[in-house]
């Protein structure tokens, strides 16, 4: 036999800079054509779902087919009032960063409506074990403005003592758990929680994040192998904005199939959303809850979407990818969109559209202002005890006489 | 001879290696196409092909789990995990599979990997971007761990690290990047230009590991510091008024214990200096080696100099940070006390 000679593969992204915007099978489906089963239908008769893609907003604005969910329209203002100041805040603060006054910051441009959708979807007591692209879902909750920016200043009044790094938030009475730095590693802690809700018969349900880059990460198959079996009462999103930083997504796929998919084969029903569609986002997430809450255990969604700007302020993604993707994704941007359908319902005009602008630009202003009064990096800081404090519940010799030799 | 910056040699070891030796590739999150966040393989996939310099999914434990695969087929794969930080999800492949696999194969296979990682703190990069790990690895019997201080050793030991026939951690300290860096935040960045040691030849060379070099020679008190905390010595040292001889250990496995034993055997007295928080940390180890080899020679207590025992805090960098007034202080109590 002729030995044939084995070839290394290595998967390159269909476009990169000085190439046109070229996003190959991107595995679209129409506004309203993916089916919307019953919560209590059987797993392995919903395997079409992940390879579809639920939308219920067409280009004209209109709500269309099973998915469409009934929302009331103050929360629809809501939604996209939240994801306006999401937007204002991050180039706000991004600015802050090149004029020195904070060590970082991460932008969750064109994903808005995912934190947003969500966060106004749930209830009050779920728990988000969220990434970093999830302000949304604490703006929509009203945490207050200010407080976020002077965790992005590391000042005296930081909620975070000084001791995180910028935009790795934590809220629990917001039901935003605390972030870290490290990918996926709270994906499992989403499950364990969810389990522990239902050890005490509570009624919280826990909705987890990763981005699909993440879900190369042990972590990931790990947290869906543990909500597998103990049919945790949990939402498993995987957001994919196609880009981990500089590498595509189709270097955690496989190249070959939607993430979405990722939970077939562990029992976990999959639904493949489009992340832009505000509407789409929020009924997912309803259908995901009511499944969770109803003990029949976790469902894995993805959130397929876009990600607008540079992976945070330390790259500059026009060295990888071509300098106008971002405009030419084909499904929109998330506020756009949301701002259509409520002028289409005819909730909402352009003159009121313009208001609001002006208003949460203020809104804005104001609460960056407030924090620069008591300090950007380095002008301001929390107690340096505060370094010292929650190492343990009770500090120990070491911290006791560490805190007394810094004093010296 | 040419001036290359930290970033530039490390560059410029790779690309030696690559050139030199079809064996040699490498791979790690971000480091084909955009050539690494802080640019250290920039150009290489260009220069050299996709198959020799190419971006992996982002999974720690899957990068380096291939990287033992291939060592075990003959290959020298050279890994970057993006920071040291995030190393951890690779944990059990370095210490129950890298470390072991000669020992327990009874010398069958072997994985002549080398694992590069940023590490250690001073760019304000929060608990995620800025610890030092570096005990954790020189723990586990059966890795080595290397941290050049400048950019010719930097390109030397790496090169040296991937003709290690075993595995290497290779651990760059990020804040000598584009400069080296006294532990004074309020100076302006310096730059490598100017610094001798930033004259780096073209092409192949070697610093061997294991071989610790004496950065400055004194006679009142030995300093023992690598990566960073060399440049923080070198300032503490001059504002200390104390005559101290400094060490930089470069590879802390191997380790270069003669010069140790000769240097504190001479001067009577040892600080050792990391930024690494303290308790149980690499100074631990130095300690006890300094106590058994040179009990009789010491006319005071061994000091260690570090980090302070909680996660790397954000905004308090500085108060964490072990700089140059808290080596002075430390070498004035070891001359005062003795």
């Amino acid at each position: 036999m002729t030995a044939n000679r084995l070839d290394l593969y290595i998967p390159e992204p269909d476009a990169r800079p000085g190439d046109q915007p070229r996003f190959g099978d991107l595995h679209l489906c129409g506004p309203g054509e993916v089916r919307r089963p019953d919560t209590r239908t059987d797993e392995a008769e919903m395997r079409d779902l992940p390879y579809g893609l639920i939308r219920v907003l067409d280009d004209q604005g209109n709500a269309v087919g099973r998915w469409a969910p009934s929302i009331a329209t103050d929360v629809l203002r809501k939604g996209l009032r939240a994801m306006m100041v999401t937007r204002a805040t991050d180039d706000r603060l991004f600015r802050a960063h090149r004029q020195g006054k904070t060590s970082f910051y991460m932008k969750s441009s064109g994903e808005e409506a995912i934190g947003a959708a969500q966060s106004l979807a749930l209830a009050p007591g779920d728990m988000c074990f969220p990434t970093y692209r999830m302000l949304a879902w604490l703006i929509a909750r009203d945490y207050p403005l200010a407080h976020f920016t002077n965790q992005i200043f590391s000042n005296e009044k930081d909620p975070l003592k000084g001791r995180q790094l910028p935009i790795l938030m934590s809220a629990r009475d917001y039901g935003f758990y605390s972030l870290s730095g490290n990918l996926g590693s709270r994906y499992g802690h989403a499950v364990g929680w969810a389990m522990a809700s239902a050890y005490r018969h509570d009624h919280r349900i826990a909705i987890a994040h990763v981005g699909e880059g993440t879900t190369a990460e042990g972590n990931f198959h790990e947290a869906l192998t543990f909500a597998s079996t103990y049919r945790a009462p949990c939402i498993m999103c995987v957001t994919n904005n196609q880009w981990a930083i500089s590498t595509f997504s189709g270097m955690a796929a496989g190249n070959v199939e939607t993430f979405a998919t990722k939970g077939i084969a562990y029992g976990i029903p999959g639904l493949r959303v489009d992340g832009n569609d505000f509407l789409a986002v929020w009924s997912a997430t309803r259908w995901a809850a009511e499944r969770a809450r109803a003990n029949l255990g976790p469902t894995l969604i993805e959130l397929f979407t876009y990600r607008a700007a540079g992976h945070s302020t330390s790259d500059d993604p026009n060295r990888y990818r071509p300098a106008h993707e971002a405009e030419a994704w084909p499904l929109g941007d998330p506020v756009e969109r949301l701002k259509q359908h409520l002028i289409t319902l005819g909730e909402w005009d352009e003159d009121r559209h313009a208001a609001l602008t002006d208003e949460v630009a203020e809104q804005v202003r104001s609460a960056v202002k407030e924090a620069e009064a008591i300090g950007t990096l380095g002008q301001s800081k929390p107690p340096v005890d505060e370094m010292f404090e929650d190492v343990f519940a009770q500090p120990d010799w070491r911290v006791i006489e560490q805190r007394q030799e810094l004093e010296r | 001879m040419p001036v290359m910056n930290m970033i530039q040699a490390l560059n410029s070891a790779l690309d030696v290696k690559l050139s030199q030796d079809p064996d040699v590739l490498i791979f790690g999150e971000d480091v084909g196409y955009f050539g690494g966040v802080f640019r250290v393989t920039e150009g290489l996939q260009k220069k050299h092909g996709l198959k020799r310099c190419f971006d992996t999914p982002i999974s720690e434990g899957g990068i380096i789990a291939t990287a033992i695969g291939m060592g075990a087929y003959g290959l020298r794969p050279v890994a970057e995990i993006q920071f040291a930080d995030y190393i951890l999800p690779a944990f059990d492949q370095l210490i129950s599979e890298a470390a072991r696999l000669r020992y327990r194969s009874g010398g069958e296979f072997w994985a002549p990997i080398t694992v590069r990682a940023p590490y250690g703190g001073g760019i304000f990069g929060g608990q995620t971007h800025s610890q030092s790990p570096e005990a954790l690895f020189a723990h586990v019997t059966g890795l080595k761990t290397v941290i050049p201080s400048n950019p010719h050793d930097a390109k030397g030991l790496l090169i040296a690290s991937i003709e290690s026939d075993d595995p290497v951690i290779f651990l760059e300290p990020k804040r000598l990047y584009n400069g080296p860096f006294h532990g004074r935040p309020d100076e302006a960045a310096k730059t490598w230009a100017g610094d001798p040691s930033a004259e780096v030849p073209e092409g192949h060379y070697t610093v061997p590991l294991g071989k610790a070099a004496v950065v400055r020679e004194g006679t009142e008190a030995t300093v023992l510091a690598y990566g960073t905390m060399v440049h923080v010595a070198k300032a503490g040292i001059a504002d200390s008024g104390v005559d101290a001889e400094l060490i930089d250990l470069r590879s802390i496995v191997p380790l270069d214990i003669d010069t140790i034993v000769e240097s504190v055997a001479k001067t009577g007295r040892c600080v050792i200096l990391h930024e690494a928080s303290r308790y149980a940390g690499f100074g631990g180890e130095l300690s006890a080696l300094v106590q058994e080899r040179c009990f009789w020679a010491l006319r005071s207590p061994i000091r260690r100099v570090t980090g302070w025992d909680t996660p790397y805090p954000h905004a308090f960098e500085w108060d964490y940070f072990p700089g140059p007034a808290r080596l002075a202080e430390a070498l004035r109590g070891v001359v005062e006390e003795n």
